[in-house]
């Protein structure tokens, strides 16, 4: 047991791509940190220098009290969960999970021991005689656990283990993962693209984005508090609704514009985000997220928190409705290279669309015409030039 | 995929398609018929020439045995027990003698620098793979006036003597050098595709786990290796024991080194009374190579096809 | 995924049983299950298999076969062992660099000594005449003013045109049509047996059926002259009738090298993706234009692979014409040429004549060379 320290790791290939830039991280010992991000964010790269698959080449990085840059990955005392698993075909569930003790001259009855009860905790004692070939997904996904799990080491490391698995057996280990991580108290690294298996397991989610570490919280506070567009838009889904803004002044206060409307902001956002001030009369990106938008005739409201808009796609979920609203308002990208830029199509020229989530009472349809309610306390804000999120008067870094 | 299967789902449903598929497959089924019977004929022929006495063979074809079968083993016989220029049991022997060492040694040199070519880094990895690579089209007789001068009158470099005068023609040291140098380069290629196509993320994970380079190759490789490794054996030794031009310069006609092919070229080469015995031991020659063929077809094949299937 | 078929897919798990290019076999799946015994037990298996091998080749009279197995195969293990462990005692980035080389040079020194150094040095005494006076080129130019020589090369063209084409041709139309059969595996064993047969033994089958040796009045005993005999005609002394001769020799390289061509075409054209050839279909293909457009281009360059590999394989056969009509008649090529010349001690002549076979290789083995490193970079 002991903390992982990434300190201003940087990682440049020989014909001069750099795929991380400056990465600070620090994982507290015992704490199940989750590395997210886009496809090519790098994320498995910074996962397989901290493994020793691949070289560092700036920066420092500690594993307990150890520099480690330069050690071999099986002096690291870690263990990596590949995401297809790297079971030995050849060899029996048993000698899978017994092969590095093997290696490292464990007595043959201490072996014997501790792979009966990896085996236990992962249910795959009936299994241990089997071939991976013999074995379902899930099953074969554990053997990989198990193998990390018997070494004991310091820390796991973890490389999408779970993107190969169908969707419900997916949510299942999602659980399982946790629940022993838990209980073994190991730090560990997960590395996974899905935002969704980011915000149930970590402790902490660091949101990485073309190799650039974005901002590292809880998950809660990764949802409520973004500290940048790009963690805006990326965690959540439906996606967060980004929009062309520009601050207003109200008599005894302020307002942000949503196309042609302008809303007024309540004053407890005006105390949280002092910020807003400074950028009176400037533009802005506004974030709403889907949930923060309902039918206006279930959620009554003034008029200066209602925008009229035209709906052009319904999904109808059951627990909610997603609808796709059309209105003059013009979208921002948030930089997340896998969201699709389909949502938007549908508009009519001129227009933006943007995406609400409905009680599933709401009754409307394709192509009417609708007010929709905005939850003022629970808008976001960026600035349009950086990207940041507006706080203080000096935006929130991370 | 069965053949079944496949024919199943790329299934024309035009009706052109459909006559098309009707004709050809009579057409077809036929023209297959007739190639396979063609194909088989020359040697069932062989074979039922060996089985006759040898005035019947002198005087009628063999399909006259449909309506007058007369059989014996007398050529085989005669093919099998000692003769003026050796016999054919002796001449199986050497050609066992001769094969086998030819098949594991290339192996044992080979499969290890098949995994370094594929796993390992070192400068130069490509340009030196290109190269033994290269050398399996170079044709071997480019090789073999200065080996010849080599094993049997030694060899000077420069005025000094390198490789002393050990007259070895007609041993077969001469011939296993050769032929694991010759193998080689079909050895480092099959293995090298093989290896180089495991999963990565298995190395990965042994790394992790704490295997050097070493154990990784004797734990993981070399098991994981196996059906390569059939497949260039069963190669290799049907190179080896069909081998002609090799055994005839190095070993060159003495009896009690010759292999299978050399006597039966000799054979061929005698007039007169021996013709009969071509027969059989034609046949001879051949008998162990369709039993190991017949057996291990799938290696072979694969073998064969590694490397060759391009898109 | 590895061409050898079968084994392992990314998840571990059996990747999806290849063809049924040939029939299966109880005897190498039992020599696999004992491979790969479990763990425990595999040294004690390959241990007991290796004492057999060794007790049955004693058995046999092969001691001196038995012997050099245990030299050969205990050199290099011995060889393996013994560096790995001298390596393992330097620093581990001095390891990593020393490691291959250790592993690579045992082929690299074979190669050196046995294919590279005395190919260089054929084509060197290739500049020399027999009296040890430099000559350069003068081997080369008088074999090309020789009429004799002439009709070598000529006779090598016929073959390389010859064999290739039509065991090309033959291997595709196979590879088709008995894709569609029921005993596909069969017919396809049947066409492909004669490989496994010598070139020498493939001439004495072959000798049998162009055999001359009866009159007109005497009943035929080989198989074409009884076939002419029968349509009316008077036995022909097939292997002495100028130029036929050659592509009667050629015939029998034909029937050993189609079964190759067919066997890797066929895989080739039964990884031909069926959603392709349906997609052809639904576009108003007949089968025809779908062959040529669709399946063709598609095994373009396995075709090319086994064009190449046969003309390497045609440009190297001298036991055929040798065996068959021992290179008279007009039908010698140039590989005989060679054979002929060692025996009489012809170095020069002999090594001349190699180097002609090498340069007839050059162009395949360029592209051969530009195909690798296309392959490497896609790695």
């Amino acid at each position: 047991m002991a903390e992982v320290v990434l300190e201003h790791i940087v990682k440049r290939y020989p014909n001069g791509f750099q795929a991380i830039t400056d990465l600070n991280l620090s994982i507290e010992d015992g704490e199940f940190l989750v590395l997210v991000g886009p496809s090519g964010c790098g994320k498995s790269t910074a996962l397989r220098m901290v493994a020793g698959l691949e070289t560092i080449t700036e920066g420092v990085l500690r594993i307990g009290d150890r520099v480690v840059n330069d050690v071999p990955p099986k002096d690291r005392d870690i263990a990596m969960v590949f995401q297809n698993y790297a079971l030995y075909p050849h060899m029996s569930v048993f000698d899978n999970i017994a092969f590095a003790l093997k290696l490292a001259k464990v007595p043959k009855d201490e072996i014997a021991r501790r792979v009966q009860e990896a085996a236990r905790v992962l249910e795959l004692s009936p299994y241990l005689d089997r071939k991976p070939a013999q074995l379902s997904g899930g099953q074969r996904q554990r053997v990989a656990m198990g193998r990390a799990i018997v070494r004991q080491p310091a820390a796991f490391l973890m490389d999408e283990p779970l993107s190969n698995l169908d969707a419900k057996l997916r949510v299942q280990m999602r659980a399982e993962i946790a629940r022993i991580q838990k209980n073994l108290g190991v730090t560990t690294l997960y590395v996974t693209h899905d935002q969704v298996e980011a915000m149930t397991m970590g402790d902490r989610v660091a949101v990485l984005s073309a190799g650039v570490l974005q901002q590292v919280d809880a998950p809660q506070t990764l949802y409520d508090r973004p500290a940048n567009i790009f963690v805006g838009g990326f965690i959540g889904s439906p996606a967060m609704n980004l929009i062309e803004s520009r601050v207003v002044e109200l008599d005894g206060g302020l307002g942000v514009t949503i196309g042609s409307r302008t809303v007024r902001l309540p004053d407890a956002v005006l105390a949280q985000r002092p910020g807003l001030r400074a950028h009176a009369g400037q533009p802005i990106v506004l974030g709403i997220r889907p949930e923060d938008l309902e039918d206006a005739l279930l959620a009554p409201a003034p008029d200066d928190q209602r925008l009229k808009a035209t709906v052009t796609l319904v999904e109808a979920l059951g627990s909610e409705l997603v609808v796709h609203l059309s209105l003059d308002i013009r979208t921002v990208a948030s930089g997340d290279p896998d969201a699709l830029a389909a949502v938007g199509l549908e508009a009519a020229p001129g227009q933006g669309v943007m995406v609400a989530r409905f009680n599933p009472r709401s009754q409307v349809r394709l192509a009417d015409d609708v007010e929709v309610t905005v939850d003022t306390e629970r808008l976001h804000f960026f600035d349009a030039a950086t990207g940041q999120a507006i706080w203080q008067d000096a935006t929130v870094t991370v | 995929m069965s053949a079944a299967a496949a024919d199943i789902a790329g299934q024309p449903t035009t009706t052109s398609g459909r006559i098309v598929r009707f004709l050809t497959s009579w057409a077809g089924r036929i023209t297959v018929f007739v190639v396979c019977v063609v194909w088989t004929v020359p040697t069932v022929g062989l074979l039922v020439s060996s089985f006759r006495p040898a005035d019947e063979v002198r005087r009628t074809g063999w399909w006259t045995v449909l309506g007058d079968p007369d059989f014996t083993l007398q050529n085989y016989r005669d093919v099998l027990k000692s003769g003026p220029s050796g016999d054919m049991w002796t001449a199986f022997i050497n050609s066992l003698t001769i094969t086998v060492p030819a098949v594991v040694i290339p192996i044992a040199i080979a499969a290890f620098a098949a995994y370094a070519f594929a796993w390992m880094r070192f400068p130069g990895r490509q340009w030196l793979f290109i190269v033994v690579v290269g050398l399996l089209v170079v044709p071997l007789h480019l090789t073999l006036v200065p080996l010849l001068q080599a094993f049997t009158s030694g060899v000077d470099v420069f005025g000094v003597r390198v490789i002393p005068d050990l007259n070895l023609t007609g041993k077969y040291v001469s011939v296993w050098l050769a032929h694991t140098a010759f193998g080689l380069p079909l050895a480092v290629y099959l293995l090298y595709n093989y290896i180089g196509s495991l999963p990565r993320d298995i190395f990965e994970a042994a790394r992790i786990d704490g295997a050097d380079h070493f154990t990784i190759f004797w734990r993981l490789v070399l098991p994981l290796s196996v059906p390569a490794l059939a497949a260039y054996a069963i190669f290799q030794f049907l190179w080896v024991w069909n081998d002609f031009l090799v055994a005839t310069v190095f070993i060159g006609t003495s009896p009690d080194a010759a292999p299978m092919t050399v006597r039966l070229a000799q054979l061929v080469g005698s007039r007169g009374q021996d013709q009969h015995l071509l027969t059989a031991g034609a046949f001879l020659t051949m008998a162990l190579p369709l039993v190991v063929f017949f057996s291990l077809q799938r290696y072979f094949v694969r073998g064969l096809l590694a490397g060759s299937v391009k898109g | 995924m590895s061409d050898l078929g079968e084994d392992i897919d990314r998840d571990g798990a059996p990747a999806t049983p290849d063809d049924r290019i040939v029939a299966e076999s109880p005897v190498a799946e039992l020599a696999v299950v004992a491979a790969k015994a479990p763990g425990r037990w595999r040294g004690w298996v390959i241990a007991a298999a290796a004492v057999l091998a060794v007790v049955l080749l004693i058995v046999l009279g092969l001691t001196e076969s038995a012997i050099a197995i245990a030299i050969g195969v205990g050199s290099a293990a011995v060889y393996f062992v013994a560096v790995n462990k001298i390596i393992d005692r330097f620093s581990d980035p001095v390891q990593d660099r020393l490691r291959p080389w250790a592993f690579v040079a045992p082929v690299l020194l074979f190669l050196f000594l046995f294919l590279l150094v005395p190919a260089i040095r054929t084509i060197y005494i290739s500049l020399f005449d027999r009296n040890g006076d430099f000559i350069w080129f003068r081997n080369y130019t008088d074999m090309f003013s020789d009429d004799g020589m002439r009709i070598v090369f000529r006779n090598n063209l016929f073959w390389i045109v010859g064999v290739t084409t039509a065991s090309t041709l033959f291997g595709l139309l196979m590879a088709v049509l008995a894709d569609r059969v029921k005993h596909e595996s069969l017919a396809k064993s049947l066409v492909f047996l004669p490989m496994a047969i010598s070139f020498v033994g493939a001439s004495v089958i072959w000798r049998f059926i162009y055999d001359s040796s009866r009159l007109a009045d005497e009943s035929q005993i080989g198989l074409l002259n009884a076939i002419w005999v029968g349509l009316g005609n008077d036995p022909v002394f097939w292997l002495l009738e100028r130029p036929w001769n050659n592509f009667l020799l050629i015939v029998v390289m034909i029937w050993m090298q189609t079964g190759f061509a067919m066997v890797v075409l066929s895989s080739a054209i039964k990884g031909v993706p069926t959603e392709l050839l349906e997609a052809a279909r639904i576009d108003g293909a007949n089968e025809w234009k779908v062959f040529r457009h669709v399946t063709l281009p598609s095994i373009a360059g396995t075709l090319a692979v086994v064009i190449t590999t046969t003309i390497i394989t045609v440009l190297k056969v001298f036991d055929i014409p040798r065996v068959m009509t021992g290179g008279r008649s007009e039908t010698s090529v140039i590989a005989n040429e060679m054979i002929n010349a060692i025996g009489f001690g012809q170095q020069e002549r002999a090594g001349a004549l190699a180097v002609l076979l090498f340069v007839a290789v050059i162009p395949i083995l360029i592209y051969n060379i530009r195909r690798f490193r296309r392959e490497e970079s896609m790695r």
